[in-house]
């Protein structure tokens, strides 16, 4: 295995569970529904049962994609955790309110009253998807922030990676693209909640509910999802030249990506098929399983974005406070002992999806129905 | 942009705030699964609803302890990153493995079996669903074993070689990361420890219900498993915790002088039973000359001649160097070789940080001469690197009050328990009429969890100043933030798992009083 597919086959690990943790955010997409879509307490609770089988799995996949972003490449997790402090800040405090909230909503003395947990789990769910679409999005258009490696051996101010603006991340938003992913990821994982509900919950009401709400939030996420396709196919992007390392900009980089990559392009296009139709399905028949079709698209499509951003000599993290400060696969991965090592380990991904698969069948075995809720854990 | 101190002090108060709420409940989840998974495993041997109704209960508790261990422990991973985003540079390449393998290994085991394990009641087989809770116990312990792994490579950084052209440590043995003697005797300390709190845990709960003469069949049934499982794990925890003395001996010195309180080592020196020290007398463990005012208030020791020799060293003669030898220097090795003081370390460290700079320059002006020159002091002074950027030998002196109390109440607590569990042991059927003995029991859980936070302050706070032990210390390890920004999450994080806890002990104590058959 030489240095290079490492660097590669890693950077598609990390892209692959980037696009499993979006597929996940259904969660978070029904927990910003619930009042929506729940109109009675029976509902509201169904709607609960629903996705609290589920949180964990999204919330994990968040942890290991952090721990292989640091195992793979610890220069954007130091510079960019250490940097856009308050992006990732308020997607944790965020996450931890929803991990606390699933168990102790329903439960007596829990201090704060139901209802407030309720609210943390919204604000979960609308935080967490704009936030991760916001980061994201400054793979393409970039950071405020800089990187010397020397400035360790400078004992008076040890500091590799600086970041250039006092806001720590929260500048982001000033870039309107920026926050039309958020919103794309926002809707999609709220159309998502919507398939999902369809296809779990055994509940007449929920589930016209959920067919009223599919058509507007699906809109919204393909207004916004649509738009920043298009400028990203016609953007310059941050290329790198592979011999010296130069980072330059290129016009119509990620298009350029695509068509030198045909598996990358034909990924990006099933996935926005099976994604069209998981939100036509439901609009047109009778079926449930939308889901399925719009899920799995959904890791497609995002898995195809994220390898457009690291392959094809291209900067994934670029820095607009100074280029030549831009990550790139190569000078910001591990080092060859520890991918190699890491690459024997991920072999064990497969198992680990396997007992997901069979976790997830044997809970899903029957739809939620309302008796269920008064007999859960 | 120069580091500011308090931004070095804030973060480090952060990530010590958050990792001892996160050691809350992590210990719980550890020693209570377990419990829990031995209970369910009798049920099923049994064929007995009573046991799996027992179970069940504990689970219950289980599961409510569970939500907020893992809601405090996300914070202690990407913390790495956004507070210490130099040190997840100059280390990421070894650090950054264990916690990968923990995710894709242990952690997704543990959440996708804890879903079977509470919402597969009635959808899976009695089996499949004994086979979740088990390996909920097990992905959960495995979780901690990488973490621990993680934590001893900081105390002892192992299995790497420094890169001068990537500036960082990179893996050269995954072997010698993941199986050190420390990281073994940490993850075998740690966990039997768990397993103690655990036991301490439903053994005082049982009380409670005999106390109150409530649920008494279920709370002699646990009381029996706890307490047996409680003693096993307990003495467990006595040996790995003395085999921990003996490896921070050998590898950590400065922690064992600062959780003795001892300033001038010497040959059958004795061990401290207990002891106050007077309040300021921080400066006599880094005072060059020996002599000023006693730091001592009080001071018991162990009527046994050379105790602390016989721990570290393992013979009564052996030399255990106090704080101010360590700082002076001179003094023979494990290894044979003369100790150098502090101000040579931190001489020799600055040479590294030089030789670095100067490699790097060569390197850019293309010299082979220089750079070779510049290599080679680089890697003769390396394993001072970190010294470098200490400004004084004081520095090396951790803080010796918080190290010192706090490792003579983990191993005054950890005797203690040992004598409880033996003592429930052998009272055997007498115990439901010794209501002062309940009592006891019921008081022993705050105990139990002063005992494991005490155990982390030995081993966090007496590793001070140093991030990764020798190699970088916490000044250079932080992020580029304003201490604004550390101070306003430390105080988010304060107020929101403040809360988090007073609402998980609310609904413990709710759950409690409902118990079993609620």
């Amino acid at each position: 295995m030489s240095y290079l597919f490492l660097q590669q086959y890693w950077w598609f690990l990390i892209s692959l569970l980037g696009a499993l943790l979006v597929f996940l955010m259904f969660v978070q997409g029904g927990q910003s529904l619930l009042w929506q879509l729940g109109k009675t307490e029976e509902q509201r609770r169904m709607l609960l049962l629903a996705t609290g089988r589920k949180w964990e799995l999204t919330f994990t996949t968040l942890v290991v994609f952090g721990g292989a972003f640091f195992a793979a490449f610890p220069l954007f997790y130091s510079t960019s955790f250490g940097g856009a402090y308050w992006v990732w800040m308020l997607l944790l405090f965020s996450f931890v309110l929803q991990a606390v909230s699933y168990e102790f909503q329903l439960k007596r003395g829990n201090l704060l009253g139901s209802s407030t947990y309720r609210w943390f789990l919204f604000a979960n769910g609308v935080l967490a998807p704009v936030l991760v679409g916001t980061a994201v999005s400054t793979f393409f258009h970039g950071a405020e922030f800089t990187v010397n490696k020397a400035a360790i051996a400078d004992p008076a101010a040890p500091v590799i990676s600086a970041w250039a603006s006092p806001w720590h991340g929260l500048e982001a938003v000033a870039n309107p693209w920026n926050v039309c992913l958020g919103l794309a990821v926002l809707f999609l994982s709220r159309t998502l909640a919507c398939l999902y509900f369809l296809n779990n919950i055994g509940d007449g009401t929920l589930r016209l509910n959920c067919r009223r709400r599919l058509p507007v939030e699906s809109g919204l996420f393909l207004v916004f999802f649509l738009a920043y396709v298009w400028h990203w196919l016609t953007m310059p992007g941050f290329a790198v030249q592979p011999e010296t390392g130069l980072i330059f900009t290129e016009p119509c980089k990620y298009l350029n990506n695509l068509l030198a990559m045909p598996a990358v392009f034909t990924l990006l296009g099933i996935g926005v098929l099976l994604v069209l139709t998981g939100l036509i399905t439901p609009l047109l028949t009778v079926r449930h399983g939308g889901i399925w079709f719009a899920g799995s698209g959904t890791v497609l499509t995002v898995l195809a974005i994220l390898l457009c951003a690291g392959l094809n000599n291209t900067a994934f993290y670029p820095s607009n406070a100074d280029l030549r400060s831009s990550l790139t696969l190569a000078n910001s991965c591990s080092g060859l002992f520890t991918m190699r090592t890491m690459a024997i380990v991920s072999l064990l991904i497969p198992f680990v999806l396997a007992y997901i698969i069979w976790a997830w069948r044997a809970l899903e075995s029957s739809p939620i129905t309302p008796q269920e809720t008064h007999s859960s854990h | 942009m120069e580091i500011d101190t308090s931004l070095v002090d804030w973060s480090r108060a952060q990530f010590a705030l958050t990792a001892m709420y996160h050691w809350v409940f992590v210990p719980l989840t550890l020693g209570l699964g377990v419990l829990v998974a031995v209970m369910e495993t009798l049920s099923y041997a049994k064929r007995s609803e009573f046991w799996k109704d027992t179970s069940r209960f504990w689970a219950k508790l289980f599961g409510i302890n569970f939500a907020v261990g893992v809601a405090t422990g996300i914070i202690l991973e990407f913390q790495f990153g956004t507070n210490w985003s130099n040190y997840s540079w100059f280390v990421g390449d070894i650090f950054g493995a264990p916690l990968a393998i923990e995710g894709i290994v242990a952690f997704f085991m543990e959440s996708t079996f804890l879903a079977v394990m509470f919402f597969g009641w009635n959808k899976v087989s009695r089996g499949a669903h004994l086979a979740a809770t088990w390996l909920t116990v097990i992905g959960a312990t495995m979780s901690a074993w990488w973490i621990l792994v993680a934590n001893a490579w900081m105390q002892c950084p192992v299995g790497m070689e420094f890169n001068p052209d990537t500036v960082r440590n990179e893996m050269a043995s995954f072997a010698a990361v993941a199986f050190s003697p420390m990281a073994v005797n940490k993850f075998c300390h740690v966990v039997t420890s768990s397993w103690t709190l655990g036991s301490i845990f439903v053994v005082g709960i049982s009380c409670l219900y005999l106390l109150l003469r409530r649920h008494t069949n279920v709370a002699l049934a646990s009381l029996r498993v706890a307490a047996g499982f409680g003693l096993a794990a307990a003495l467990l925890t006595a040996m790995t915790g003395h085999k921990s003395g003996a490896i921070i001996a050998q590898l950590q010195p400065m922690k064992l002088a600062a959780a003795e309180g001892l300033a001038e080592g010497g040959t059958q020196v004795p061990l401290v039973a207990a002891g106050l020290i007077r309040p300021g007398a921080e400066e006599h463990w880094a005072a060059e000359q020996s002599g000023g005012e006693d730091p001592w208030l009080l001071r018991l020791d162990v009527p046994l001649p050379g105790a602390l020799s016989v721990l570290a060293t393992g013979k009564a003669d052996g030399f255990v160097p106090g704080t101010r030898d360590i700082l002076r220097g001179g003094y023979r090795l494990p290894d044979g070789s003369v100790a150098l003081s502090a101000e040579e370390m931190i001489a020799r460290g600055k040479n590294a940080i030089r030789a670095l700079a100067d490699y790097r320059a060569a390197k850019k002006a293309g010299d082979e001469a220089a750079m070779q020159t510049a290599r080679t002091a680089l890697e003769r002074d390396f394993p001072y690197f970190g010294y470098g950027y200490l400004n004084s030998p004081a520095d090396l002196v951790p803080p010796v009050q918080p190290t010192f109390y706090s490792f003579h109440i983990m191993v005054a607590l950890g005797g203690y328990f040992i004598l409880l569990f033996a003592g429930l042991l052998a009272l055997g059927k007498r115990l439901p009429g010794l209501r002062c003995v309940q009592w006891a029991a019921l008081l022993t859980i705050p105990l139990a969890w002063l005992a494991s936070e005490a155990g982390w302050v030995v081993a966090e706070v007496g590793r001070q100043p140093w991030s990764i032990q020798g190699l970088l210390p916490n000044c250079a390890a932080v992020s580029s933030l304003s201490t604004g920004n550390v101070q306003t999450t430390f105080f988010l994080f304060l107020g929101l798992f403040t809360i988090l806890l007073i609402a998980e002990v609310g609904i413990m104590v709710k759950a409690i009083a409902d118990g079993p058959e609620s």
